[in-house]
């Protein structure tokens, strides 16, 4: 019992790093309707922003507390990462805009591939993997019984909830938000009552990138080594979360990402029971996703939309 | 004679690609090696166009039909080859049957599997199939990689062992019936459908086409072909492993026919050809080839997204494809 209850606090660490990506895709799939495929790899750019401004900004926040360095690194990144996020969708997706979905979803996957492989080019990070600095002093918390949580997650989970609570006051609360969903409604009705919708789409893409970017961080955090190409598996669970909760849909994204990282937690932790390799974990989210496509493809909580000529 | 003409022509095909692999023993055999791995692409491109290009959907896991393929046919080689050879006799025909029934068990293996995949993703409008077909490429692979080591699978170091059986006929000739099936599907007055759903997937459905089945069958076929080249493509090396099978060759097969043209078979031949004597030529610059090819998706996509040798291109006038 205890070793489940552990394993299930594990999986509600990680489900809510999953929930900030996810995030990053239901907005975009919102307002643009289109699967944002680099998503995944503006997260890795997250972290590896992290781990550069820490080297170069490292000694002169030596004398600071950690908490103010680490939101001093957490905000950066997360605005280089917006600004990139703004970018990509500037150069490669805008000039693609009332062109088939195909088109887009090609141009996409190239954005990715771009990231990845650019990024893996010695002159820019290389191939091997990096070690990742301890941003949060490593403490052991013991909660009631044998419960072990270390500080790290704490202060992931407190930052992940912190980045939800604003977003959904931007969302919900401010004129830009009001635009988004206007435009996630329906875009002519929404540009006629006076939406800039190109500027709505930038802002969501930069909302999107910088929660992504704080997913990096955090999940860097967790998983203390970063690589090119650490961001394929976790944007795609992240992405089958989004769908889980119902594409489109801002809380069912945070549910679904909280679903995700706790079956897959569980799975990896019980996998040897009966026998399996516990490499299978990662097929988890997979079956999720033909399951769900299978019995209730709109998600746990969407809108089934119909389909109008 | 002109209603024939298809068919002359594949048998044509066939007969050349036999009188051809007779005399390939003298060539060089890294050209020849060269030359296999070009046929093969094309059927993987081929095929994959049939999804991609025909049928309008977005397949990025041919690379995990070619692993199913590879693994199914190899084992039937390694694993059945001997009674295989006692059934048909050890003549070189009878070597011949048992490649083929080889051949054919992993590609039939791959097209199960592409059904299994295709029948949830392919039910839906949308970008899902590629997301989905990109997960089986990793759990096929994933799977693979935590076979057991001794077990026929090989686990992550892979199979070796395989009998190198692939030849000039075999692969021309996979690649003739492969192109042959796929433009008579296309050609006749059933493939219609297939461009239907391409070109507006309500209005083909509202003109009482079933489209779940149009896009289902595209992708079996497809997934078939797939793993019939991954069959050659493992008799050819003679070892495969897992990671032969991963993301990268599914994208190669995509940059291959987004280049040709989607929907135009002579264009995505053509690229496939060029593009695997490039990626032979360009070797040394191997660290530069995926920024190249993803650079390459984005520019076609803004600039041309037909292709460079779209379908349009070898239209009769006043015929629609």
């Amino acid at each position: 019992m205890e070793q489940f209850a552990q394993q299930l606090l594990n999986g509600l660490f990680l489900g809510s790093i999953y929930a900030l990506i996810a995030l990053g895709y239901t907005m975009v799939y919102g307002v643009l309707r289109f699967i944002n495929f680099a998503h995944g790899d503006v997260f890795m750019l997250g972290a590896f922003s992290g781990l550069y401004l820490n080297r170069w900004l490292g000694p002169s926040l030596a004398s600071l507390h950690w908490s103010i360095s680490l939101t001093i690194i957490l905000v950066l990144s997360m605005l280089i990462c917006a600004a990139l996020g703004i970018l990509i969708e500037f150069l490669a997706y805008r000039p693609l805009r009332n062109r088939p979905r195909l088109n887009v979803l090609i141009t996409a996957i190239g954005v990715s591939l771009l990231i990845e492989y650019t990024g893996q080019h010695p002159a820019v990070f290389g191939a091997t993997q990096q070690p990742f600095p301890a941003l949060i002093p490593a403490n052991n918390i013991s909660l009631t019984g044998n419960l072990a949580v270390t500080n790290t997650q704490m202060i992931v989970f407190v930052t992940v909830v912190l980045l939800l609570v604003a977003l959904r006051y931007i969302v919900m609360k401010t004129r830009m938000g009001l635009a988004m969903r206007a435009l996630s409604l329906n875009p002519t009705a929404s540009a006629l009552m006076g939406v800039n919708n190109s500027v709505v789409i930038s802002f969501t893409f930069g909302l999107g990138s910088a929660l992504a970017a704080a997913g990096g961080i955090l999940y860097a955090s967790l998983y203390p080594s970063v690589e090119p190409f650490m961001g394929i598996m976790p944007g795609l669970k992240a992405f089958i979360a989004a769908v889980l909760g119902g594409i489109g849909n801002i809380p069912g994204a945070a549910l679904g990402g909280l679903i995700i990282g706790v079956t897959e937690t569980l799975v990896g932790g019980y996998s040897s029971v009966v026998g399996l390799p516990t490499g299978y974990k990662d097929g988890v989210a997979f079956v999720i996703l033909i399951l769900i496509l299978l019995f209730k493809p709109s998600g746990l909580l969407g809108k089934t939309e119909r389909e109008k000529v | 004679m002109k209603r024939y003409q298809a068919q002359i022509t594949l048998l044509a095909a066939l007969l050349i690609s036999f009188a051809v692999s007779r005399i390939s023993g003298q060539m060089n055999d890294y050209y020849l090696d060269i030359v296999l791995t070009a046929g093969i692409s094309v059927i993987l491109a081929v095929s994959l166009n049939l999804v991609n290009g025909h049928t309008g959907q977005f397949s990025l896991g041919h690379a995990g039909f070619m692993a199913v393929g590879a693994y199914g046919a190899s084992v039937v080689s390694i694993e059945m080859g001997p009674p295989l050879l006692r059934l048909f006799g050890s003549s070189e025909a009878g070597q011949g049957v048992a490649f083929l029934a080889a051949l054919v068990i992993g590609g039939l293996a791959a097209a199960l599997c592409g059904w299994i995949v295709g029948v949830p993703s392919l039910r839906l409008r949308g970008d899902y199939l590629a997301i989905v077909t990109l997960g089986f490429n990793e759990i096929i692979r994933v799977i693979l990689q935590n076979t057991k080591p001794d077990g026929v699978f090989g686990g992550a170091l892979g199979l070796g062992g395989i009998p190198s059986t692939t030849s000039i006929f075999w692969v021309f000739g996979a690649a003739a019936v492969c192109i042959y099936v796929v433009t008579a599907m296309i050609g006749s007055t059933w493939g219609r459908g297939f461009l239907a759903v391409r070109d507006d997937e309500i209005a083909a459905g509202s003109m009482g086409i079933n489209t779940t089945r149009y896009k289902v069958t595209a992708f079996v076929v497809g997934a078939f072909f797939a793993g019939v080249g991954g069959g050659l493509y493992a008799h050819q090396k003679g070892a495969i492993n897992p990671e032969g099978f991963n993301f990268l060759k599914s994208v190669d097969v995509v940059v291959m026919v987004i280049l040709g043209g989607m929907g135009s078979t002579v264009g995505v031949i053509a690229a496939a050809i060029v593009l695997t004597g490039l990626n032979e030529y360009l070797r040394d610059f191997e660290q530069y080839r995926m920024i190249i090819f993803s650079l390459l998706l984005i520019i076609m996509m803004i600039v041309r997204p037909q292709g460079l040798l779209p379908a349009t291109l070898f239209q009769k006038k006043g015929r629609t494809a």
